[in-house]
């Protein structure tokens, strides 16, 4: 579903999506500065699986293809192995773009659904604000979990010599079952939270609302 | 010793290449008092490590031998070898250029008969065929090599073989207790034309051309071409000798590339097209060449060349620069990896051979120049007021071809002529 923020940029940005990704998208102003060599695909470990290589996303940008950059599901894919970044001959920051894609076509809510790296980061930012750290048993078992119960049971046997070790290693407690551990002034940390989404907010208003 | 006249009139040339010798010969046909110094034993530059010359397909010797007709007929221009520039002071009109001349052993009763060669065994690493043969301690350094005299390495000096080489001479024209000299020499303007050196292909880790026998250089390509090469002109590939049918021709090998040269190389292009042409040479239609690159760069009149290269059904284009090479362990065939840019196609391709179009650099580190001079960021000198009396011919001052250089130079003998014809004037 797409929010009320992707109709104001769409309205904004009339087919300059080259301009609305310079403006909006971390580093998006490095898009620009590529000249379609292709070696940021071809050194990419996960290339083979990708609908479009970075280079192939870059130029999808430049021809105005809105839609199917921000829903597709390359971006996704980075691991942030910086293969890319190392060997591109014009420096451009290839992983910090996609990430700052994957961000974007979130919050313009277009991102593709059921996509298992999307899911997961949805799932640790959420256990992680709660407390203010991570829960790692409960983060572990929602991950098993998000494809349905069944599924869960059969990855948790699967892992339950990882989860033992884990714990044997003081890695994680299984008292976090109940509750868990958090920051000291948790309600220092969700006002903190607060500001920054209302500065977020703000920021992406100020760009609508700009001509 | 070594007697050279040079006053603050003379006009003092860095550098025996094509530029160099350009620029010598101009300025020294003025009617000007010209010194030209080349660290090498023999004049002709990179040039003459060349097979054939871009666009006509001429060898280089045949420019060569007029630069040497017209080096011998000219009274004031004195040539010497194995002479490198050790530091330089003063300013404009007024220079001082301090020289160091190593022995070559060997003086000009040399008829170049080559007995001496005959009495010498130890070989060393040829670095005129970018080491990939060896040559005697006692040798010619190439077949065309001006002067014609034979060189003995200073290596052999005080060895029995010395002696021997020494022994067979006819002509007693072996000397082996020349010195290391140096020189001061006056001059009113001095034109550096120092050249290139190719890229270290071992600096592109994704290339592994320090790693598999079979990904050369196009330096080195050059050389397996030519009779007198290293292969005696056959093209056979490093790793087995088999003859290499299907090459692969990286462009841009370190060039226009943030980790490596910032700068376009602007010959490697056309050098590659070339090559493709030595590929047809020697196998006919069964020579197949591909070229990986970014976009091609065949400046203004090289368009003709290119088509011409581009029409000819052994030839493919891929428009793609390669992310990595990897050694096919059975046959040694390199691997090529990487995306096509028309359509984003993956592709593995095997080739017989990889030459990597390596640029060109600065093969003086113009920097830390004793006196001021402007250097742009790639390394090369800049055509600047402020340079005084100092003026760069050639590559030297850019990536050229040798059309280019050649221009470059006699405009840069222009400028040096005006200089002392002030000193002269005032
Ligand atoms: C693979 C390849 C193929 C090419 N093919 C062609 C072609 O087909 N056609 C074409 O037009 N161009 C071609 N070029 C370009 C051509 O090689 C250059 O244009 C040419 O070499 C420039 O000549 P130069 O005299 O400026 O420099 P160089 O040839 O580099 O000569 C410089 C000279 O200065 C000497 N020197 C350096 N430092 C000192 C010092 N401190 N003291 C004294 N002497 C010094 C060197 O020993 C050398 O002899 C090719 C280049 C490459 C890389
Ligand atoms: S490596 Fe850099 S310049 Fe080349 S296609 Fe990728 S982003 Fe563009
Ligand atoms: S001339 Fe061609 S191969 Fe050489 S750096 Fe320029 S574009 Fe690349």
């Amino acid at each position: 579903m797409t929010t009320a923020v992707n109709q104001a940029m769409v309205e904004k940005y009339k087919g300059n999506f080259l301009k609305e990704v310079t403006d909006n998208v971390e580093e998006g102003s490095w898009v620009k500065m590529c000249m379609q060599c292709g070696v940021c695909s071809g050194s990419c470990p996960l290339g083979p699986h990708w609908d479009h290589p970075p280079q192939e996303l870059f130029m999808m940008i430049r021809a105005n293809k809105r839609e199917e950059v921000l829903s597709s599901t390359s971006m996704w894919m980075c691991t942030s192995c910086y293969n890319c970044v190392a060997r591109c001959p014009r420096g451009l920051p290839i992983t910090h773009i996609m990430h700052g894609l994957a961000h974007y076509s979130k919050r313009m809510g277009m991102k593709p659904k059921h996509q298992p790296t999307e899911q997961f980061g949805q799932m640790f930012w959420d256990n992680l604000t709660k407390k203010g750290r991570v829960n790692e048993l409960k983060l572990g078992l929602g991950l098993y979990f998000k494809d349905g119960f069944a599924e869960g049971v059969k990855v948790s046997m699967g892992k339950q010599k990882l989860g033992l070790n884990m714990m044997k290693a003081k890695r994680m407690s299984p008292m976090e079952m109940l509750g868990g551990h958090g920051v000291k002034d948790l309600s220092g940390f969700h006002a903190m939270l607060k500001k920054a989404e209302e500065l977020e907010a703000a920021r992406v208003g100020e760009n609508t609302d700009a001509k | 010793m070594t007697d050279v006249v040079a006053t603050n009139q003379t006009i003092i040339v860095v550098g025996g290449g094509i530029s160099g010798m350009t620029a010598a010969l101009e300025a020294t046909e003025t009617g000007k008092q010209v010194i030209l110094l080349e660290k090498r034993p023999y004049l002709g530059g990179r040039v003459s490590q060349l097979y054939k010359y871009f666009p006509k397909m001429c060898h280089p010797t045949c420019g060569q031998e007029i630069n040497q007709r017209r080096i011998k007929m000219n009274q004031n221009l004195t040539v010497l070898t194995q002479a490198e520039v050790a530091n330089i002071s003063g300013n404009t009109g007024d220079y001082t250029v301090s020289v160091t001349l190593t022995p070559r052993y060997v003086n000009n009763h040399c008829t170049a008969c080559g007995e001496c060669a005959k009495a010498a065994t130890t070989e060393f690493d040829d670095e005129f065929n970018y080491n990939m043969g060896k040559r005697k301690g006692v040798y010619l350094p190439n077949a065309m090599a001006f002067p014609q005299h034979y060189v003995i390495d200073q290596r052999l000096i005080g060895t029995a073989e010395a002696d021997a080489a020494k022994a067979a001479c006819k002509y007693g024209a072996i000397d082996l207790d020349q010195q290391v000299e140096t020189l001061d020499l006056k001059a009113g303007a001095v034109i550096f034309a120092t050249g290139w050196k190719p890229y270290d292909a071992n600096k592109i880790q994704p290339y592994g051309y320090d790693r598999f026998a079979n990904v050369i250089t196009n330096v080195e390509f050059e050389r397996l071409m030519d009779p007198h090469g290293p292969t005696g002109g056959k093209l056979l590939r490093p790793s087995d000798g088999k003859e290499a049918k299907n090459v692969a021709f990286i462009q841009c090998a370190g060039s226009r590339d943030k980790n490596h040269l910032a700068h376009c190389s602007r010959i490697c292009c056309m050098a590659s097209l070339k090559q493709t042409n030595y590929v047809q040479e020697k196998f006919g239609d069964d020579g197949k060449s591909t070229i990986y690159y970014i976009d091609m760069r065949a400046i203004d009149r090289f368009d003709d060349f290119y088509q011409k290269v581009q029409d000819n059904p052994n030839v493919s284009f891929i428009k793609s620069k390669v992310a990595k090479v990897e050694e096919d362990k059975a046959s040694g065939n390199p691997v090529l990896h990487g995306v096509d840019t028309e359509g984003y196609k993956r592709y593995a391709n095997q080739h017989d051979l990889v030459v990597l179009a390596t640029g060109m650099e600065p093969s003086v580190d113009f920097k830390g120049f004793p006196v001021k001079i402007m250097v742009n960021d790639e390394g090369f000198i800049e055509q600047d007021d402020s340079n005084g009396g100092i003026f760069a011919a050639g590559v030297a001052s850019d990536a050229l071809d040798v059309n280019r250089a050649v221009q470059h130079a006699t405009a840069a003998a222009l400028r040096a002529v005006q200089v002392v014809n002030q000193v002269a004037g005032a």
